[in-house]
């Protein structure tokens, strides 16, 4: 046996000492793959030096200044304070006296673009169901720039930045895009600057129902579990293959687009956003990424996270939800209109969502009425300046945008709302929008107000909305 | 609070009878007609019956149970403009909890009042945030015509309706175009030989005018028993072999073409409203309301003429289909000020359920007033356009949607102002009693409010 072992092996030890004469070559350095093909060509449009004096301020971080004044200039917060701050030199004075002040709404679930309006089947571009995982579909690539939906954010929403999600019928719906609420002829043109990209995910009903019907995988939970997990398996295996290229180089491994953006995930550069609305189904979701070794940022629609606000807390997920859909499908079913307060008051991450381009209007007013309705249910610690983190500072942790935009902190974008009245009343409304410090809407000046390529030459074109 | 709410308990407990003598006091009083509040009102109600209302003081019969509602607001409950209220549950993939919309062989003839479950939970929340009634109407199925809807009560009992088969209901729009096959003029092809096929049985209906003589016998020959009823009786109701129709909706269409019943016409585009209004030409009978019209206001002289009233949609602002492109929230504040008879209503807007933003969408129209280029309604007009506005619209404002005297006695007392979404409803009383306001949601806060683990699982905390 160990003779003919030897046979065998003798000529291929010659051959290794031939080979040993002649070294083989050095494995060819690793060429990295441009993780950012479709760059942001966004440009903040010039600002003058703006002053706001004798404005309640709500600084997104919890804090409330009355009679406060804020000052951005050159794109950017320069100073949140009392009265006394002095005003740069030539830099313009807006009178607060009666208005609010607060950091633009971030909207960390839209659909703008993706589904705009008209709602046409040619313009429906939300989601790619033809297998229930599409991670290589960016919903960039679906944004339609001419979505009046975007406009009506901006000046009846004060929706300064937006996170553009694919659709849920899907386990893995694409990746998803940050995009700041100012009109381009480009989606790259709106593409906020830096954001870290994010992975729509979905669990529960929707993808069971897509799939179900057309007889295929997943048709159940348990389905739509096992086909996410053999997904995953195949992402580790691939960031292995592509960790050992990076590391000792050789030849590049065949790419996939699927594969790339689960690899971001687990690398830990692409958040994940995932739909689920059960209390049981996110914890499963939250065991299947300690399973193969990712995190969860946010769930979505989590009209559940009440039941398990504190799971949610002590794995630092963020609950994205409603403040009183309710009903609408069986997993909406035990929505309560207290659930946001109930996060809050967890500890948890807690923000208010639109996933409509009608609420995305008035996220304010459902702010408004999860806070009424937690101070109701006796909630300590909620005002009107702690639930401002739900719809600025709590959106941009989640999108990993926090240390550029979110609260009123000197140095950060200046995304600024002047509301004519408190922006919890019904009756206020945006009076002027900043985006990094360029005036996008005033009240006052029709030109000042966004009108879409789509409504040019329309009934209604320009028209107040 | 807990000493409060057990008060509030008893009182309820003290008032079984309707009987009873209620004045609700001290609070700011709005009384639904387009009147602005009245600081510390009185509303007195006896009968399930308002009595009196508004700054007035009046002499109370001994025995009168006081409501002291210092620092709050009473108003009447709120009329939702146009809904689906009591026909689901819940809207998606769940079988048997979703009875909007009937694909089966009939179309007009459809009663929505056979389908309305008042222990739909969907009752129960819009009940408790201090909806009381219901414009109700059955969704388009296969045909144009979604049949005859209701007006419906909240209240916590198993006599949910108003009034039955109070109007028709017709999609004459892009939905309308859809079911018909394609296209508008399909449509209105369509609604005319419907009325035709109806105006051959309306011989076997009773006239218009009051009868005089005796009623026929319908042994003797064919007869329609109600005018709002759906059914031509007897043995020899002949029609021509030329019909669409089935018998039964052929004769549901029957008091809409005499009058006697309401026909809710859902279109959204203004070259949809103008071809509505005219069919007022061909059957001058009609009692027509518009439903939607988000383009209204580019025409709104001509639906004031008309004098059709209209149920609208609020906030709508978006080009969301291509017979909307003119949509603006300004759009209600223009028919208004044009002399439209508007009032607000939840159209394809979570119809089934979340009636209670009506309220939030009327203070929206409030807000309206400081936006320069905009047109606004004053709170007291947006009040009136989720209480008596729609009411009216359907010729039930003499019953419901104000704090008149005679009006029944539904009526709400709020936390503060009910058109900001921050407010509650604090207590709800329809027909003069009191209601209930827990609900699948407010059980579920009860058993979730505190997480920690306890002794037995959560399934036990009831």
């Amino acid at each position: 046996m160990s003779n003919r072992l030897f046979a065998v092996l003798a000529p291929a030890a010659l051959l290794t000492g031939c080979a040993a004469l002649n070294p083989p070559p050095k494995p060819a350095p690793a060429v990295h793959i441009n993780e950012d093909p479709y760059p942001s060509t966004y440009v903040r449009y010039p600002g003058v030096p703006t002053v706001i004096r004798h404005a309640t301020v709500f600084t997104g971080d919890g804090q409330q200044i009355n009679d406060g004044t804020v000052i951005f200039a050159d794109g950017v917060i320069q100073a949140i304070g009392s009265a006394s701050l002095p005003s740069p030199a030539g830099s313009r004075e807006i009178d607060g006296t009666g208005k609010f002040v607060t950091p633009g709404i971030i909207d960390i679930h839209s659909h703008l673009g993706d589904y705009p309006s008209p709602g046409v089947a040619s313009l429906s571009d939300g989601n790619e169901a033809t297998s229930p995982a599409r991670p290589e579909v960016w919903a960039e690539h679906s944004v339609w720039p001419q979505d009046p939906g975007f406009s009506r954010a901006l000046i009846n929403g004060g929706v300064t930045t937006m996170q553009i999600l694919p659709g849920s019928a899907n386990l893995f719906g694409g990746r998803s895009v940050v995009v700041k609420n100012v009109p381009a002829r480009t989606a790259q043109g709106m593409k906020f600057p830096a954001a870290p990209y994010g992975l729509k995910m979905a669990c529960g009903e929707n993808p069971k129902r897509v799939y179900g019907s057309k007889g295929s995988m997943p048709q159940t939970r348990m389905g739509n579990i096992a086909y996410a997990r053999e997904v995953w398996i195949k992402a580790q295996a691939y960031k292995r293959k592509w960790d050992k290229y990076y590391a000792k180089g050789g030849d590049m491994p065949e790419r996939d687009l699927a594969m790339d953006t689960l690899k971001g995930v687990l690398d830990g550069k692409i958040l994940i956003q995932n739909h689920c609305y059960r209390a049981d189904e996110m914890a499963n979701m939250i065991d299947m990424s300690k399973e193969f070794g990712y995190r969860i940022t946010a769930f979505h629609h989590a009209v559940e996270a009440y039941k398990i606000a504190d799971l949610l807390a002590a794995n630092d997920i963020c609950a994205v939800m409603w403040a009183d859909w309710y009903g609408f499908k069986m997993e909406s079913y035990d929505a309560i209109k207290e659930n946001i307060p109930l996060v809050h008051n967890a500890g948890a991450c807690a923000i208010v969502h639109s996933d409509d381009p009608n609420y995305i209007q008035r996220l304010n007013q459902e702010a408004s009425k999860a806070l009424a309705d937690g101070i109701r249910a006796g909630i300590p610690g909620l005002s009107e300046a702690v639930a401002w983190e739900w719809l600025s500072r709590n959106p941009a942790k989640a999108l990993g945008i926090l240390d550029k935009t979110g609260t009123l902190t000197p140095g950060k974008m200046a995304d600024v709302v002047l509301w004519n009245g408190d922006p919890f009343s019904d009756y206020s409304r945006p009076e002027h929008v900043w985006v990094d410090g360029a005036e996008m809407y005033d009240i006052n000046d029709p030109k000042k107000r966004p009108v879409s390529d789509f409504e040019l030459g329309q009934p209604g074109e320009g028209d107040v909305k | 609070m807990i000493g409060r709410t057990i008060a509030a308990l008893l009182l309820a407990a003290a008032a079984p009878s309707t009987a009873q003598t209620i004045a609700i006091s001290g609070g700011t009083v709005a009384l639904g007609d387009g009147s602005e509040p009245i600081q510390n009102g009185t509303v007195v109600i006896r009968d399930g019956k308002v009595v009196a209302a508004g700054g007035m003081q009046m002499k109370l019969p001994a025995g009168t149970q006081v409501v002291d509602a210092t620092g709050k607001w009473v108003t009447p409950g709120i009329v939702a403009g146009f809904s689906r209220l009591g026909l689901a549950d819940v809207d998606l993939s769940a079988d048997g909890a979703d009875d909007s919309t009937a694909n089966g062989p009939f179309s007009a003839a459809i009663d929505a009042s056979t389908a309305i479950n008042p222990l739909h939970t969907t009752i129960a929340v819009n009940r408790a945030d201090g909806v009381t009634r219901a414009i109700v109407a059955p969704q388009a199925g296969k045909s144009i015509f979604g049949g005859q809807g209701a007006v419906i009560d909240t209240g916590a009992d198993m006599s949910p309706v108003t009034s039955s088969r109070r109007f028709q209901f017709v999609e004459l729009g892009q939905t309308g175009a859809d079911k018909a096959g394609g296209s508008r003029a399909s449509a209105h092809v369509f609604f005319r030989n419907a009325l035709r096929e109806a105006a051959e049985l309306r011989r076997y209906a009773p006239g218009v005018a009051a009868t005089t003589g005796e009623t026929p016998d319908e042994r003797e020959r064919p007869m329609v028993r109600n005018p709002n009823e759906s059914r031509v009786y007897g043995p020899d109701a002949r029609r021509s072999e030329d019909v669409l129709l089935t018998r039964f909706d052929a004769a549901a269409l029957v008091p809409v073409l005499q009058g006697r019943q309401y026909l809710l016409v859902h279109v959204e585009r203004a070259s949809d409203i103008l071809q509505v209004l005219g069919l007022k030409r061909e059957f001058p009978s009609l009692k027509l309301v518009l439903v939607g019209a988000s383009e209204g206001w580019t025409v709104a002289d001509q639906i004031a003429r008309s004098g059709v009233p209209v149920i609208a949609s609020a906030v709508n602002d978006l080009p969301a289909t291509f017979e909307q492109l003119a949509a603006t929230q300004s759009n209600i504040g223009r028919m208004r000020a044009a002399g439209v008879d508007v009032s607000i209503g939840m159209i394809d807007d979570n119809d089934t359920r979340n009636l209670f933003m009506e309220r939030q969408y009327a203070g929206n129209l409030v807000a309206l007033q400081r936006v320069p280029g905009a047109t606004g309604v004053t709170w007291g007009q947006a009040l009136a356009m989720i209480t008596s506005k729609p009411a009216q619209s359907i010729g039930m404002g003499g019953e419901i949607g104000s704090l008149a005297p005679g009006r029944r006695a539904d009526l709400v007392i709020w936390s503060g102002d009910p058109l900001e979404g921050s407010s509650a409803a604090e207590q709800v009383y329809i027909d003069g009693v009191r209601q209930p306001l827990e609900t699948h949601q407010t059980r579920l806060l009860e058993r979730y409010r505190y997480l920690p683990r306890r002794d037995l699982p959560e399934a036990y905390r009831h």
